[in-house]
């Protein structure tokens, strides 16, 4: 299954400062597996604790995979694959 | 330095204070790499939250693909502390994924005077930087 990632400027130094990747894998964890045998180091961005990270939201076709199963969520060939950090925070005083 | 219309940080601090006790937050947009922020962007804080602000993950999508398509960047990414200064937090530094971006903070914690402030914020540094607005 090969598609096409999305790659925000801030992962951008994983991937040579390609802004689009091409990858393989039949889910999100396995395109994952795949970009980190080619862009080492990008996974621990993406994967925190078996799951994908709090503030990185994935989309395959422009559905967060978080509503699809997350990391489990199925991708096809010639799926476009979207990282995009979260936008969020707060004041010193909130939940974490 | 960031430069910015009188009438784009109009907008944003009276988002600001629409949204108040609740933080507000949304981007300003420009051409890319223009550094220029021209089109004002409000999003809906998906936490609803006096202390947490986060753009729902659906808008964010919409937002990048429309930003896309008219060769546009998040040129400024702002959100207001209402009950504290205009500085970033630990959380807003730690999540913060736009090093391109200006992080603009406004605060409403003071009902009589505006706090606007703005800020790099790359691989957890955060740099102040001049505000010039005309």
């Amino acid at each position: 299954m090969a598609v096409t990632v999305s790659v925000p400027t801030i992962l951008r130094t994983y991937t040579g400062g390609e802004k689009s990747v091409q990858a393989s894998g039949a889910t999100v964890a396995e395109v994952i597996e795949d970009l980190e045998s080619r862009h080492s180091g990008i996974k621990g961005r993406l994967v925190k604790d078996g799951s994908l990270h709090r503030f990185i939201n994935v989309y395959v076709n422009d559905q967060d995979v978080r509503f699809e199963g997350g990391l489990v969520a199925a991708v096809h060939d010639g799926d476009n694959v979207t990282i995009l950090p979260a936008v969020a925070g707060g004041s010193p005083h909130g939940p974490v | 330095m960031l430069t910015i219309r009188r009438d784009l940080v109009e907008a944003m601090v009276k988002h600001a204070r629409r949204d108040h006790p609740d933080e507000a937050c949304g981007v300003l947009a420009g051409p890319q790499g223009s550094d220029r922020p021209e089109r004002f962007i409000p999003m809906l804080n998906s936490a609803r939250s006096m202390t947490f602000y986060e753009f729902d993950s659906g808008d964010d999508i919409r937002l990048h693909r429309e930003l896309e398509s008219r060769d546009e960047e998040r040129v400024v990414i702002y959100h207001s502390h209402t009950a504290t200064e205009a500085y970033p937090s630990r959380r807003d530094i730690d999540i913060a994924g736009y090093p391109e971006a200006h992080y603009v903070l406004i605060s409403t914690r003071d009902p009589d005077s505006d706090e606007l402030r703005s800020y790099r914020i790359i691989d957890g540094e955060v740099t102040e930087e001049p505000v010039v607005v005309e």
